[in-house]
């Protein structure tokens, strides 16, 4: 894959013309997917997808094609043909202002060979060990390809074998544990365990469960459910971009909001496993401090940010959002989390979360999956699916108690249009309060 | 590429009773100018194709973008290795004697307009953008469209041949006003099938001078008041309410379990069918191909069964859920042509298609003319439900006070809340056909791997009661 890769960029780049650049850049994977649902397979299949980006750049004009390539001899005339139609259109095209792509090469390459057990092994592990279980799951496994080059003679390189096996275990009556696996290597052994962990969980889940009136309780996040809560504030809450426009979520700390001092948050790309160059070329820095003790900082800034705000990049993606996200341990022992909370809700997950009231940053959501009621550091009964309504200055702010000291690494199992790179580094939160609508 | 790619699937080989081919080419290109500068264009050729192996009591997919001979008999090698690994361990015992054998196409529709040159639409947009200018407090303005042409092609070994096609000319745009730690965005999408032709009767023209003064009226107006009050849900709101608290509901794999790690399962039931109140009686909904602009017209779904209109609830009583072949076999109920993927590298799972509200007996100025204290809300900003599709809460870019029968103010951050299980109970009125509107939403997400696909939905005003509506932070 990479020397067909480098092999097009080569051949493309020597066909350029005098005053033109071009940017090439490769997403693809090898993935095995397969769901389970009851304990069985649902769907199981394999995709091999492979799409090249080409970007064409002349005079301060640009024009970009992506398409899907087959990996073999008919590559070149694909790839020659969307160069063709790009030089054609960047005639009509008016110079870009804000263009901005890296100019000093700096290549780079990180290659990590994983242990990845067969699928078929996988699945029958997967279905002897949910016998007599209501398992419903999913399995991504495989091998993902992220490359870059440009005509400066840049060429940077992502390969890396992952697996990320999620999977949630149900009583009736809807009422379920999710829990999951992922890595690079594959133990049948940790595979066990963990669903025995998970497995365990399900006897709480059997207490007759409790209705809880609308209000505010103190409450336990797990670092599951604090993931989809700073997930959420990603949502343009650290992009350059939405600060200038006064669109992001955090608008307030930009007009003297704080939050919890106990909160310092990092884009933490040396500890992360995403590629470490984004698709103008430009290598990420180490860590970008966004919030410092609960205080607004750095943002993360495109190029096309740095040059219409008269910024520096950070090589942050088109996006602007952390795919790298880094949470600073607390002081709570994770053994000591429920006798902190004594009396209110410990939530595993929270689901669906959206804005309310986005430029106050005020954040509605569900809980989902296993929720308790605890009374006195003890867990006495599952609690049915609440919706909360709050703000970010209140959860992270005033009544956040305090961070677990260990912290759970999370690889995003997304797979819209691809699998995703991204991940979190959390610990659990503590609240003084959760407000609770419905 | 059809024709010859027809030829390689006749030459293909497999132990499986029954295979499949799904192909699809799709070009997409977008246009957009921001802050009066042209967003650098993209276009992007994707094609590949998935081939599907059945055998007895197992099922398989591999999806390649390799359309050689060699490449194509290499993923059905693989499709087939799957349907045999999983013949003794799959939750329903495929049967290939039941997989449809469809033939028949979908041609796009002539042109109405000639096409604009690429300039000439990048004048058009910025023309928006720059009228979008009209006032020091608007902080970013922006207009673009996206082009879009997709073929398909889906081959069965049994015979089955089924060509489709479909355009796509889709304009958006937003403008967002700012005054202190205050910020109101009103936006635009005309989300139908089509070509350019489709901008003259948009709306598009002229939406950069209207969402600008929107915005700015939003920033000066008053938080949606709390409390119950009557809801008056415009067409392009009613799209998230149906799309969230009917259409997802309603999806046979949530019922079947499927979606239970992801997306979630359903209120709902197999034993409801028939004779479940899910609204009042003044409730119809459809699953309806028939209405060719809308976004999700199409001639077969994915599993080669052929779409036509169901009524999925009939004067306020559920008759059956949208569930494509596969999923019917498995829960023995009838459904719809609801099997759908998002791509070639994605295999169909049960999706609304089209999902429309069919229109009632009621003017605008009736059922506004009814309400005593009420909020009339119109395009959705905040959409949050629980994973059996039941508490829900919603918001909306725009709100409208109703007083004694008229509107008496704007009002900002409107939001309502409630049960999808009661909610559509508490609707009162439906709109005629002078409030009926089609809409659609380009990224409904679902699926393990993930899918975001198109649906369409149309509907007419609708007016519910006693509704827990409330505004945003502060006054």
């Amino acid at each position: 894959m990479k020397d067909h890769f480098f092999g097009l960029a080569d051949r493309l780049n020597g066909k350029l013309r005098a005053g033109e650049t071009l940017l090439c850049s490769l997403d693809a994977e090898r993935s095995d997917f397969v769901r389970f649902n009851r304990g069985r397979v649902r769907q199981a299949g394999s995709v091999q997808q492979r799409f090249l980006s080409v970007r064409l750049v002349r005079e301060r004009r640009q024009a970009a094609a992506t398409v899907a390539i087959a990996g073999d001899g008919e590559d070149w005339e694909l790839a020659r043909g969307a160069v063709a139609r790009l030089r054609g259109d960047l005639a009509q095209l008016p110079e870009d202002p804000w263009l901005l792509i890296a100019e000093d090469p700096i290549s780079t390459e990180t290659v990590r060979r994983g242990r990845l057990a067969a699928p078929e092994e996988v699945v029958q592990q997967v279905v002897a060990a949910a016998a007599g279980r209501d398992l419903v799951g999913f399995l991504a496994s495989g091998t993902i390809y992220r490359g870059f080059a440009n005509a400066f003679g840049q060429r940077n390189w992502h390969e890396v074998d992952g697996f990320n096996l999620e999977w949630s275990l149900f009583l009736p009556g809807d009422k379920a544990v999710k829990s999951g696996y992922a890595g690079f290597d594959w133990e049948p052994a940790t595979f066990a365990a963990k669903l025995e962990a998970a497995a365990g969980e399900l006897a709480l889940l059997a207490l007759p469960p409790r209705t809880l009136a609308p209000g505010e309780h103190r409450a336990y996040l797990g670092p599951r459910a604090l993931d989809e809560l700073v997930g959420l504030i990603c949502w343009g809450g650290f992009s350059a971009r939405a600060r200038a426009t006064k669109q992001s979520p955090l608008l307030r700390m930009e007009h003297g909001a704080t939050l919890s001092p106990k909160l310092t948050l990092l884009e933490n790309t040396e500890a992360g496993v995403a590629p470490r160059f984004q698709h103008d070329g430009f290598v990420k820095p180490a860590s970008v401090t966004l919030i410092a003790n609960g205080r607004l900082e750095h943002a993360l800034v495109s190029p096309r940010s740095a040059k219409e705000y008269g910024l520096e990049t950070n090589a942050a993606n088109a996006r602007e959002s952390p795919e790298s996200l880094d949470m600073a341990a607390g002081g709570l022992e994770p053994g000591e989390a429920l006798a902190a909370l004594d009396t209110g809700l410990r939530i595993g997950n929270l689901w669906y979360l959206n804005f309310s009231d986005r430029p106050a940053g005020r954040i509605t959501g569900m809980t989902r999956f296993a929720t308790f009621w605890v009374e006195r550091g003890r867990v006495v009964a599952p609690v049915s699916p609440m919706r909360f309504d709050d703000s970010i200055y209140r959860m992270l702010g005033d009544n956040l108690v305090d961070l677990t000291r260990s912290r759970e690494l999370l690889l995003d199992p997304s797979t819209y249009e691809q699998r995703s790179t991204a991940s979190s580094r959390l610990p659990g939160a503590l609240l003084r309060s959760l407000k609770f609508t419905l | 590429m059809p024709d010859s790619l027809r030829n390689r699937f006749l030459a293909l080989r497999s132990a499986a009773p029954f295979w499949s081919l799904r192909y699809i080419e799709e070009t997409r290109e977008s246009l957009a100018v921001r802050q009066d500068t042209l967003e650098p264009p993209g276009l992007a050729v994707d094609r590949g194709a998935m081939l599907t192996a059945i055998a007895e009591g197992g099922h398989g997919y591999c999806a390649t973008s390799d359309l050689s001979a060699a490449g194509l008999q290499a993923a059905l090698d693989r499709a087939t290795a799957w349907a045999e690994t999983t013949r003794s361990a799959s939750v329903y015992r495929f049967d290939p004697r039941r997989m449809l054998a469809p033939k028949g196409e979908r041609r796009v529709p002539p042109g109405g307009a000639p096409a604009l040159s690429r300039r000439e639409l990048a004048e058009l947009l910025a023309e928006e953008c720059r009228r979008a200018k009209i006032d020091d407090r608007i902080v970013e303005r922006y207009a673009g469209v996206e082009l879009c042409e997709l073929e398909q092609l889906y081959l069965t070994n049994t015979g089955g041949e089924v060509r489709q096609e479909f355009r796509y000319a889709i304009p958006h745009a937003h403008v967002t006003a700012n005054r202190g730690a205050e910020t109101q965005t009103r936006s635009f999408l005309h989300a139908q099938q089509g070509g350019l032709g489709e901008l003259a009767r948009s709306g598009f023209i002229g939406a950069g001078a209207r969402l600008a003064d929107e915005a700015l009226q939003l920033l000066a107006a008053p938080n949606c008041p709390s409390g119950k009050a009557d809801l008056l849900l415009m067409p392009d709101q009613m799209m998230l309410q149906v799309h969230e608290s009917v259409g997802h509901p309603l999806e046979l794999d949530r019922i079947l379990g499927d979606e239970r790690n992801y997306a979630g399962t359903s209120f709902v039931t197999l034993d409801m069918l028939g004779r479940y109140a899910y609204g009042s009686p003044l409730l119809n909904v459809t699953y309806d191909p028939s209405i060719p602009e809308e976004l999700a017209s199409f001639a077969f779904d994915d599993e080669g069964t052929p779409a036509e209109k169901v009524w999925l609830i009939r004067n306020g009583i559920l008759e059956r859920p949208l569930g494509g072949h596969l999923s019917q076999l498995r829960a023995g109920v009838p459904g719809a042509a609801a099997a759908r993927a998002s791509g070639w590298n994605r295999p169909p799972i049960d999706r609304m298609a089209n999902l429309n509200v069919e229109p009632g007996t009621s003017s605008a100025a009736d059922m506004i003319g009814s309400i005593e204290r009420g909020v009339l809300m119109r395009t959705n900003v905040s959409w949050s439900i629980d994973d059996s599709r039941n508490k829900f809460q919603f918001g909306c870019e725009w709100g409208e006070l109703v007083e004694n029968g008229r509107i008496t103010g704007v009002v900002k951050n409107p939001n309502y809340r409630g049960i999808s299980a009661t909610f559509w109970r508490s609707l009162k009125a439906v709109g005629d056909a002078s409030t009926f509107e089609v809409h659609g939403t380009l990224y409904c997400g679902k699926g393990e791997p993930n899918q975001a696909i198109n649906v369409g939905h149309a509907a007419p005003a609708c007016l519910f009661s006693g509704v827990d509506v409330f505004g945003g932070e502060g006054p």
